[in-house]
C-alpha cells in the first residue's frame, strides 16, 4: 500500500497536493464563522450528484418532460427522495449564498487584495440564480411553465435587442421542445461549467490570499485539518439534515399538473427567492417596466460589483453596509408583501387549490391507465370529465343551474338559482325530488323557471299530493323505470335488482299515471309536448339537450332561457360530452352518492 | 507543517477530531450518492409489463404459402416504454412458416447471438444474420458449425384460432445457450 502510494506520489505529487489542501494555516485556529464556503461547496456537490442521477431519467421535450419527472417522482423507487434532495438543496443554497455574501461584506473581506475573488463570488451567485431559474421550468408543469413564461416575456423589454434575446432564450417564437432543450443545456451544461470554472478560481484566489481572519486571535494558528474540517463537516451535516427534513416533510418536490397552454394558471409565481423581483415589478406599470425589470436590478448588481472600489473611500465601507442592508430589508419586505397579497387574494387561493387537485388527478390518471399516452399527460386531464366537467359547468351553466348548491367547482353563487340543481340528475333521488309536491316548484327544481306554474308542476302539486299509499308505491315503480333510462353507472346494480319493478313501472307510466299524455316514452310520439322520456338522463340524452334544448325531442318552442350550446357554437361536442360524463358520474374513481333502493 | 500534531498537545482529542471529521464528511457525501444510485438501479427492480403474456393475432392462415416458405409479419401489441403507454403498436416481427395443412411454426426474427435482425434468403431458402454471418435452416437450426450463435433461432408458441394465426410474442435473452424470456 505504502509502495503504491509512493509510486503514485512520484508520478503525480499527490502527497504535496493533499498536504497543501489539508494543512493550510488558519490564523487564530478553526472557527465556526469560516464554514460558509465549505457548506456551499457541499451544496454544489449534492446538486451535481443528484442532478446527474436525475439526468439519467429526465427527458427534455414538451411531450416527455412532465412525463419523465412524473415517472421519477411516482414510479421509480426513491425517485421522489432524490428529486426532493435536489430541489431543497437549491433552496438552502440560495439562503447560504446570501449569508455568505453578507458575511463577506460585513467583514470587509472584499477589500484589497481580494477584489477579484469578490467578483468571482458574485459571478457564482448569479450563475446559481440562473440554475434556479432554468431548473424551475424543466418539470414542464403549470407553475414552471407560466412563471418562466412571464420571466422570459420580461426579456422583451430589454432595449434594442429585446425580441431577439427572448427568441434566443426560448428557442423560437413560442414555448416548446426547443425551450426545454435549451434550458436543459443551460441548466446541466453551460451554467454548471461556468460554476466549476469560477469556483476553481474562487478557491485558488482564496488560498492565495488566505482567510480573512477575525482579530483578535483567541487561539494560536492551526492547520485546516482536522479542526476546521470537522466544523465544515458538521455544517454540511446540518445542511443535509435540513434538506432531508424538508424532503420528508413535503414528500419531495412538488410536481404540478402538466403544462397546458390552453389552461390559464393565475397562481403562477416564481420561486420564493425571486418573489421580491416579481413584487418589485408591480410598481412599474406600462412602459416603465424596463426600469423595474432590467435597469434597476442591473444597477443593483453593478453597485454590488463596485463594492471593492467603493470600499476604498473613507466612508465607502459604511455605504456598502448600508446598501446591502437596504437591499436585504427591501427584498424581505417585498417578499412579505407578495406573500401577503396572495394570501388575501381569493382568486389566487382558488387557483392554488385547483392546481393541487389537477396535479393530484394527473398523477392518479397516469397511474390508473398504466402509463401516459404518447400525446402527453396533458391529454389525460383534457379527456377527464372530473377535471373538465366542473370548469365547463361553472363557466357555462352555473349562472342559472347549481350543482349540489354550488357552481360545480365548490364556490357558492350569490344569486338565487333560476334553473334546476343538476347534481345526480337522472338518478332515482333526483326524480323523486321532482315528483315531490314540496320541492317541484322550489329552487332545486322548477322554482326559478317559466315552468314554475306549468303542467308538470300542477300535476305534481295537485295530483301527486293526493296520492294514496298504494298509488305512491306505484309511482316509485315509475320513478325506477324512468331513472333506469339513464343507465346511470352508479345505479347499475340497483336497476338490475329492480328489473320487475321497472317492467311494471314502464306500463304504469302509460296507464295509471298518463305520463305519455305529454311525454314520449319508449315509443316515438309526434304529439308529445314535454321532453322525451326515452333514454331520459342517458349520456346521449344529456348531450342532446345541452346541444339544442329547442329540439322537438326536448322543450321545442317552449324552451325557457337555455342556450343551444352546440348549434350556437358556444361549446363543441367534446366539451358537451365532458359535461354529460361528469354529470352522470362517469369518470375514473367516481364515488357516488347513495343510491335510493326504496321509495323516499 | 508536514506533521499533524495538535499544537495544544492533546493527541487523543486530535485523533477523535480526525475520526469524527472523516466519518461525518463521509456520511454526508454518501447520502446523495446512495440516493442517486438507488434510483439508478431501478431498472433491475422492474419487470416489463408489456402485452407479451398473451397471444397476438398475426395473420390469416391463407396468407402463408403452402410450400413452406417463411413470411415475415409485424407484431402489434400494447407497449409500455417507461412512462409512455402505446396501444397496438409494432413491437417486433416474426417469421411464420406452414409446416402442414393446419400447422404453423413461428420464429423470432432476432438472432440469438447478439440480437441482430435475421434476414430470410429466398434463393438459399435459409436465414442469414447480417451481423456475424450466422445461417439458420428453415426450422431455425444452426446451419454452420462455426456460427457464433449459441442456440437455434427462438421458436414462439402458435395457436390456430379458426383461420387465424395467433402467436405468443416474447423476446429472449441473447448470447446465452439456454432460451430465457426477457421479462
Amino acid at each position: 500500500m505504502i509502495r503504491l502510494l509512493d509510486w503514485l506520489d512520484s508520478r503525480t505529487g499527490i502527497r504535496r497536493l493533499t498536504h497543501e489542501a489539508l494543512l493550510e494555516n488558519i490564523p487564530g485556529g478553526a472557527r465556526w464563522r469560516y464554514i460558509w464556503g465549505s457548506a456551499l461547496t457541499f451544496c454544489l456537490f449534492v446538486q451535481f450528484t443528484t442532478g446527474a442521477f436525475l439526468w439519467t431519467a429526465y427527458s427534455p421535450g414538451s411531450l416527455t418532460a412532465w412525463e419523465s419527472v412524473y415517472y421519477i417522482q411516482n414510479e421509480m423507487a426513491g425517485g421522489w427522495f432524490l428529486r426532493g434532495l435536489h430541489h431543497f438543496t437549491a433552496q438552502v443554497m440560495v439562503v447560504l449564498l446570501v449569508l455568505h455574501l453578507m458575511q463577506v461584506v460585513i467583514d470587509g473581506a472584499y477589500k484589497a487584495p481580494r477584489e477579484v475573488n469578490f467578483w468571482f463570488g458574485l459571478g457564482l451567485l448569479l450563475l446559481t440564480l440562473g440554475m434556479a431559474l432554468t431548473g424551475y421550468l424543466l418539470p414542464w408543469d403549470q407553475k414552471g411553465y407560466w412563471a418562466t413564461k412571464v420571466a422570459t416575456n420580461i426579456a422583451v423589454v430589454t432595449p434594442v435587442f429585446g425580441e431577439q434575446i427572448q427568441r434566443l432564450i426560448v428557442g423560437g417564437p413560442g414555448y416548446g421542445n426547443l425551450t426545454l432543450t435549451r434550458f436543459f443545456a443551460l441548466h446541466a451544461g453551460f451554467l454548471p461549467a461556468g460554476i466549476v470554472l469560477l469556483l476553481v478560481g474562487h478557491i485558488a484566489l482564496f488560498r492565495r490570499h488566505g482567510i480573512t481572519s477575525r482579530t483578535p486571535h483567541r487561539k494560536p494558528d492551526a492547520p485546516f485539518w482536522p479542526d476546521q474540517v470537522l466544523m465544515d463537516a458538521v455544517a454540511s451535516l446540518a445542511v443535509l439534515a435540513t434538506v432531508v427534513f424538508l424532503t420528508l416533510a413535503f414528500h419531495g418536490a412538488e410536481l404540478g399538473a402538466p403544462a397546458d397552454p390552453s389552461e390559464p394558471y393565475p397562481a403562477a409565481r416564481p420561486e420564493w427567492y425571486f418573489l421580491f423581483l416579481f413584487q418589485f415589478l408591480k410598481y412599474f406599470p406600462g412602459h416603465t417596466e424596463v426600469w423595474g425589470a432590467i435597469v434597476l436590478p442591473t444597477l443593483g448588481i453593478l453597485i454590488l460589483a463596485a463594492m471593492p472600489l467603493i470600499g476604498r473611500w473613507r466612508l465607502g465601507h459604511f455605504f456598502n453596509l448600508a446598501f446591502l442592508g437596504a437591499l436585504g430589508i427591501g427584498a424581505a419586505l417585498l417578499t412579505w408583501q407578495a406573500r401577503h397579497q396572495d394570501q388575501m387574494d381569493p382568486t389566487y387561493l382558488a387557483a392554488r387549490a385547483q392546481a393541487e387537485r389537477d396535479a393530484h388527478r394527473a398523477a392518479e390518471l397516469a397511474q390508473a391507465g398504466g402509463g401516459i399516452p404518447a400525446a402527453g399527460a396533458v391529454t389525460l386531464l383534457r379527456e377527464d370529465p372530473l377535471t373538465q366537467g366542473p370548469r365547463l359547468f361553472s363557466k357555462n351553466c352555473a349562472s342559472c343551474h347549481r350543482y349540489g348548491g354550488h357552481d360545480g367547482l365548490g364556490n357558492p353563487v350569490a344569486e338565487a338559482p333560476s334553473a334546476p340543481d343538476l347534481k345526480d340528475f337522472g338518478s332515482r333521488a333526483w326524480l323523486a325530488g321532482l315528483l315531490d309536491p314540496a320541492r317541484v316548484d322550489g329552487p332545486g327544481y322548477y322554482g326559478g323557471t317559466r315552468f314554475a306554474e306549468g303542467k308538470m308542476v300542477k300535476f305534481v302539486k295537485q295530483k301527486v299530493a293526493r296520492y294514496t299509499p298504494e298509488q305512491r308505491a306505484n309511482l316509485w315503480k315509475v320513478i325506477q323505470a324512468v331513472s333506469a333510462e339513464a343507465a346511470f353507472p352508479a345505479q347499475a346494480a340497483a336497476d338490475q335488482q329492480a328489473a320487475k319493478d321497472i317492467e311494471e313501472g314502464r306500463i304504469l307510466a302509460r296507464t295509471e299515471f298518463n305520463c305519455t299524455d305529454c311525454h314520449a316514452f319508449r315509443k316515438p310520439d309526434e304529439d308529445a309536448t314535454g321532453p322525451d322520456l326515452t333514454g331520459w338522463g342517458s349520456r346521449d340524452w344529456i348531450i342532446g339537450i345541452i346541444s339544442d334544448p329547442t329540439h322537438a325531442r326536448f322543450y321545442g318552442k317552449k324552451n325557457d332561457r337555455m342556450p343551444s350550446f352546440q348549434t350556437s357554437g358556444q361549446l363543441d361536442l367534446h366539451a358537451i360530452s365532458m359535461l354529460a360524463d361528469w354529470l352522470r358520474g362517469d369518470w375514473y374513481g367516481a364515488t357516488h352518492s347513495a343510491v335510493l333502493v326504496t321509495a323516499p | 507543517m508536514s506533521d499533524v500534531h495538535d499544537p495544544t498537545g492533546e493527541p487523543r482529542r486530535s485523533f477523535l477530531t480526525k475520526v469524527a471529521a472523516a466519518l461525518i464528511g463521509g456520511v454526508v457525501s454518501a447520502v446523495p450518492i446512495v440516493a442517486g444510485l438507488f434510483v439508478w438501479f431501478d431498472p433491475l427492480r422492474r419487470r416489463s409489463g408489456g402485452g407479451d403474456a398473451g397471444f397476438s393475432r398475426i395473420a390469416s392462415l391463407a396468407s402463408l404459402p403452402k410450400n413452406g416458405t417463411p413470411r415475415k409479419f409485424t407484431v402489434y401489441a400494447d407497449h409500455r416504454d417507461a412512462w409512455t403507454k402505446s396501444p397496438a403498436v409494432p413491437v417486433g416481427a416474426v417469421y411464420l412458416r406452414r409446416t402442414g395443412e393446419r400447422s404453423v411454426e413461428a420464429l423470432q426474427t432476432l438472432c440469438p447471438h447478439a440480437g441482430c435482425f435475421v434476414d430470410y434468403r429466398p434463393e438459399a431458402r435459409d436465414f442469414l444474420c447480417p451481423c456475424h454471418n450466422s445461417t439458420f435452416a428453415l426450422d431455425g437450426a444452426v446451419n454452420d458449425p462455426k456460427s457464433p450463435s449459441p442456440r437455434p433461432m427462438d421458436t414462439l408458441s402458435v395457436e390456430l384460432r379458426g383461420e387465424e394465426v395467433w402467436v405468443r410474442f416474447e423476446n429472449f435473452q441473447a448470447g446465452q445457450r439456454e432460451k430465457r424470456v426477457v421479462t
